[in-house]
């Protein structure tokens, strides 16, 4: 299975039209993946929050958004997640890549890792962790409820996931 | 003149177009002056007025005009190289640059000071940008919004508010019936 192809079909299959992307070398394939299709219109971004701000847009403008990103933005948007994403109530499927989990080769990233999950529950944001290469079946599934429930919804992707960082 | 002074200007130009408004006292402003369902008011997130109104363009062809001040796009500088690297035609920035965070008791802005909003948006790749004095800022906005080229306006004015009260409109409220405002 290739795992970049499966996620970008998953998002054009549930009508996610508008994603933005920054970047991180787990997510490098998505993002080219994304980046190719011609029924997604990929606008990558400076920051975080920035790509919310046009995800925001996006969905008011009648398109289902996505944000690609990784686990330090939690630390980066979380009053954009507050105060535009949950208290207009829009749908975010927040794909991101969950760096300082096993397999990581950088000790600095296990410092925001640590706090990853606990800022999410802080937050009510739905969270689900892929860990095994099989778990990304349910990414359907995760789409359909983030735009049934109008949330942001994290879906944190480890190392061990994407296949570890080869050599390193 | 002032913001809201500004705001009351042009009015009648915005009226019938989506239009992304900056949170504090320019939302306050604008809902009192002329509150329109096709307005959303951000009651948050300092500094993404234009990247929710750049969003709302890139995927639906009506005009937008996101209202922006100088102290919110210094707090959001990013946003400047995606709007140039990605121009759409429907698109234009209003950045009203009074050289001051008006919200918040109008301590002074680097763009009052050293720092030029309309040279930065230029390096930033962004092709059409204008710099106005305010009373002259109608007719600009007037032909950047029936314009194919996205514009940056920045406009240059005196710093100063005036008392408004709090958006009370439940955001729900607010953004479902601009959402209505953008299908209609």
């Amino acid at each position: 299975m290739n795992i970049d192809r499966k996620i970008a079909d998953d998002l054009v299959a549930n009508d996610v039209f508008f994603v933005t992307t920054v970047p991180c070398k787990q997510l490098a394939g998505v993002i080219e993946e994304v980046e190719r299709r011609d029924d997604i219109m990929h606008v990558p971004a400076n920051k975080e929050d920035e790509g919310m701000g046009l995800c925001a847009g996006a969905f008011m403008g009648g398109k289902r958004p996505a944000i690609i990103m990784q686990n330090t933005a939690i630390g980066v948007t979380i009053n954009t997640l507050v105060t535009l994403i949950q208290f207009y109530r829009m749908p975010l499927p927040m794909i991101i890549s969950y760096r300082g989990e096993l397999r990581e080769p950088v000790a600095c990233q296990v410092e925001m890792a640590v706090h990853t999950k606990a800022l999410l529950a802080q937050l009510n944001i739905p969270t689900y962790h892929f860990h095994r290469q099989k778990d990304v079946e349910e990414l359907d599934n995760i789409l359909k409820y983030t735009f049934m429930c109008n949330k942001p919804v994290a879906i944190l992707t480890d190392a061990n996931f994407w296949g570890g960082y080869g050599d390193q | 003149m002032i913001r809201s002074e500004i705001l009351r200007d042009i009015a009648p130009i915005i009226r019938d177009h989506l239009v992304v408004c900056n949170i504090g006292l320019p939302s306050q402003e604008l809902h009192s002056i002329d509150d329109q369902p096709t307005n959303f008011y951000m009651l948050g997130t300092m500094g993404l007025a234009s990247s929710i109104g750049f969003g709302l363009a890139l995927v639906q062809p009506k005009p937008v005009i996101s209202i922006d001040g100088d102290g919110s796009v210094l707090t959001n500088l990013g946003t400047l190289p995606t709007i140039g690297n990605n121009a759409a035609g429907n698109y234009t920035l209003l950045i009203i640059d009074n050289g001051s965070y008006g919200s918040t008791g109008d301590q002074p802005t680097y763009a009052g000071k050293k720092t030029s909003l309309a040279e930065v948006a230029r390096a930033c790749g962004c092709d059409n940008v204008i710099e106005v004095q305010d009373k002259d800022l109608g007719p600009v906005l007037r032909d950047a919004i029936d314009s194919d080229e996205m514009t940056v306006i920045v406009c240059k004015c005196d710093s100063g508010n005036v008392k408004m009260p709090v958006i009370t409109l439940d955001p729900v409220v607010i953004r479902h019936r601009f959402m209505e405002a953008v299908k209609a």
